[in-house]
């Protein structure tokens, strides 16, 4: 009953440090022991007070005992999180959901955006015997982030970053599939890894599955509890919060929903 | 021979005495289905409106010492989406939930429905955080009464009303919704309540007052229960805080002849309802009863 009432009621905590990422993009951190040991995947609710409830995936910080999260501002509540200041209040409650199955040997992680938060995080948890590639996708060059962070993290794995642009201002031209599509022609892995907007991840698990490679994605649905009560997060059968975020290539495969459809703050089914 | 887990509600017949409550993980077809697998003997719908609600923004529901305080403010698709959603549906039984202020909402809604495989109607004459709807209506008992008239004009199948505690005593809610011609009564919702952060200064909910549910509303819930059977010749489903086979039968004895469960789920998720019907079903061996309806209301012969 403790534990649950401790991570089912947000702890109040200040942020401390905030860094630019991109225009539209922040990483605020913060002193949180908890948060700062979750497994790459895992989430937490992240309350802006007088404003709304968020799910965030957990950012890794580089300074121990420290938490981070790394929000893009889309709407209100996002952009009153992006427009907190150091010394703010946020309510953070956690971590909740599963976590990627990191397999020994060659991996590629594959990400665009927010999306490379858990994949961050997946990257600080390899074996040291992992070969780690990153592919990094944004429009713009001004969009991308995180790169100096990857190499930082994977410094001592066997490890390569690559980006893309949409518009080839920075890195290789084009779309992350495209160039997991080029990679995968000659490269074996033993395990992929993606995170991002979902008709990517929609492809990403479209060819790993046509290889038969070991494949995991992680979600995103409409969360307002973040535990298993309020159902708003379902896709097909699942609780996106609860079940996933993480689901493997096999189980997407059967899903009808997943690059499809999502639920709306009602319930109602949309497309992508 | 192993006990007979099934029970009746009046007319309605239960494979199992354990459901699973409105508002809980309620919005797909494909849930149902897993949470009837995993043991519920029926399911309720989130409690369904005439057009679909976004609900309040976060946070919706906090978990506090003892259960979950929740003002979710009723979001749900709609009454005309969800009965699409659920029309191919043959083989669970579904309870839908209805809300509404007026006959009117009520009559629009049971339309929706008309072709569709519905097991019972529960209407939620109780939820204690929106405006005109739920326990402002069950605070009205004539309201109630035309209500519960009206949907059981309409339709054979059974009407349950869900009932709360609100300005009314819910004694006299219950008798109303019976003068209407309810089928049965479940009890409890949740109970008005609020929480309030002491960092921040400021209530937990955005709605800032929602409903208590969980082990903390139990001895609450129980008592209604007892004092229902007791008062009235009515069916009863009890709800709040069951969350083991000893709080269920807790229930049965004060006289309800299943029970619901919802913020048991948050804790000890849907395998919640295989546990409590296997601990019935060793009470029943242990103590010889064949049935549910043997155990019904025993509390009260003292
Ligand atoms: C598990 C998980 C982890 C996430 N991690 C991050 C992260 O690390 N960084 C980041 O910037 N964003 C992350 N998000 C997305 C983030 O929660 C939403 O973008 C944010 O809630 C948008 O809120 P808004 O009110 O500003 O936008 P709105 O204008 O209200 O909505 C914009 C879109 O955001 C999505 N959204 C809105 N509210 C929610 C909600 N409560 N739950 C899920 N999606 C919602 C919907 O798709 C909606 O269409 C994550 C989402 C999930 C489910
Ligand atoms: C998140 C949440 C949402 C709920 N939504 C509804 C609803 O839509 N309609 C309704 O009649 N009751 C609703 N309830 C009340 C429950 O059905 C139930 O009466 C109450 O939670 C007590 O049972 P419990 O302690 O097992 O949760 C909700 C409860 C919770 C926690
Ligand atoms: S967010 Fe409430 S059940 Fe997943």
């Amino acid at each position: 009953m403790d534990l649950q009432e401790i991570s089912n009621r947000s702890s109040i905590r200040v942020i401390e440090k905030i860094i630019d990422e991109t225009p539209t993009v922040r990483t605020l951190v913060f002193s949180d022991d908890t948060l700062s040991n979750v497994l790459p995947g895992q989430f937490a609710m992240v309350w802006i007070p007088g404003v709304n409830e968020l799910p965030m995936s957990v950012m890794v910080s580089e300074e121990k005992g420290k938490a981070a999260f790394t929000v893009r501002k889309r709407g209100v509540s996002s952009t009153a999180l992006y427009d907190l200041q150091v010394g703010n209040q946020i309510g953070v409650r956690g971590p909740y959901g599963n976590s990627f199955r990191i397999k020994d040997g060659k991996i590629l992680l594959v990400g665009g955006g927010t999306g490379l938060v858990p994949l961050l995080r997946l990257a600080k948890f390899a074996k040291p015997t992992n070969e780690v590639i990153i592919l990094m996708g944004s429009k713009t060059k001004e969009e991308m982030f995180f790169e100096d962070m990857a190499n930082k993290i994977l410094a001592k794995n066997k490890h390569q970053v690559i980006t893309c642009t949409e518009d080839g201002s920075y890195g290789k031209k084009g779309f992350v599939t495209d160039v997991m599509e080029a990679l995968m022609q000659d490269t074996k892995f033993d395990g992929i890894y993606t995170c991002g907007p979902e008709i990517m991840m929609y492809k990403v698990v479209q060819m790993a599955n046509s290889k038969n490679t070991f494949v995991e994605a992680s979600l995103e649905r409409m969360m307002k509890c973040g535990i298993g009560i309020c159902g708003s997060c379902c896709m097909d059968e699942s609780l996106v919060c609860h079940d996933g975020t993480v689901f493997d290539g096999q189980f997407l495969a059967k899903s009808q929903e997943f690059g499809h459809t999502h639920r709306t703050k009602s319930g109602i089914l949309e497309n992508y | 021979m192993s006990p007979d887990l099934s029970t009746k509600i009046g007319t309605l017949r239960l494979e199992r005495p354990t459901m699973l409550a409105s508002g809980i993980l309620g919005i797909s077809l494909e849930v149902f289905s897993r949470i009837h697998k995993s043991g519920a003997g029926a399911v309720v719908t989130k409690s369904l409106s005439k057009e679909p609600w976004e609900g309040y923004p976060n946070p919706t529901i906090v978990g506090i010492k003892g259960g979950y305080l929740n003002a979710v403010g009723l979001s749900n698709p709609g009454a005309p989406y969800f009965a699409k959603m659920i029309s191919p549906n043959k083989t669970i039984p579904i309870i839908v939930s209805l809300v509404g202020s007026i006959e009117e909402d009520f009559e629009f809604m049971v339309k929706q429905f008309e072709n569709v495989h519905v097991m019972a109607y529960e209407l939620n004459l109780s939820c204690p955080h929106v405006e005109k709807v739920g326990l402002e209506v069950g605070d009205d008992p004539n309201l109630v009464t035309k209500i519960v008239k009206k949907v059981k004009s309409m339709t054979k199948v059974p009407i349950i009303s869900k009932v709360g505690l609100g300005t009314t005593n819910y004694l006299d809610t219950v008798k109303a919704a019976m003068d209407g011609g309810t089928d049965a009564i479940t009890a409890i919702n949740t109970i008005r309540a609020m929480g309030i952060d002491v960092e921040t200064q400021r209530p937990l909910l955005s709605n800032k007052i929602g409903g208590l549910s969980g082990p903390a509303i139990k001895p609450v819930a129980v008592r209604c229960v007892y004092e229902i059977s007791s008062k009235y010749d009515i069916p009863v489903i009890g709800c709040g805080g069951v969350s083991t086979w000893e709080d269920a039968v807790e229930f049965i004895l004060a006289g309800a002849s299943a029970v619901q469960i919802g913020s048991a789920i948050g804790d000890g998720w849907i395998d919640v309802f295989s546990e409590v019907n296997k601990g019935i079903a060793n009470y029943m061996e242990q103590k010889g009863f064949s049935k549910i309806q043997e155990m019904v209301g025993l509390a009260r012969n003292f």
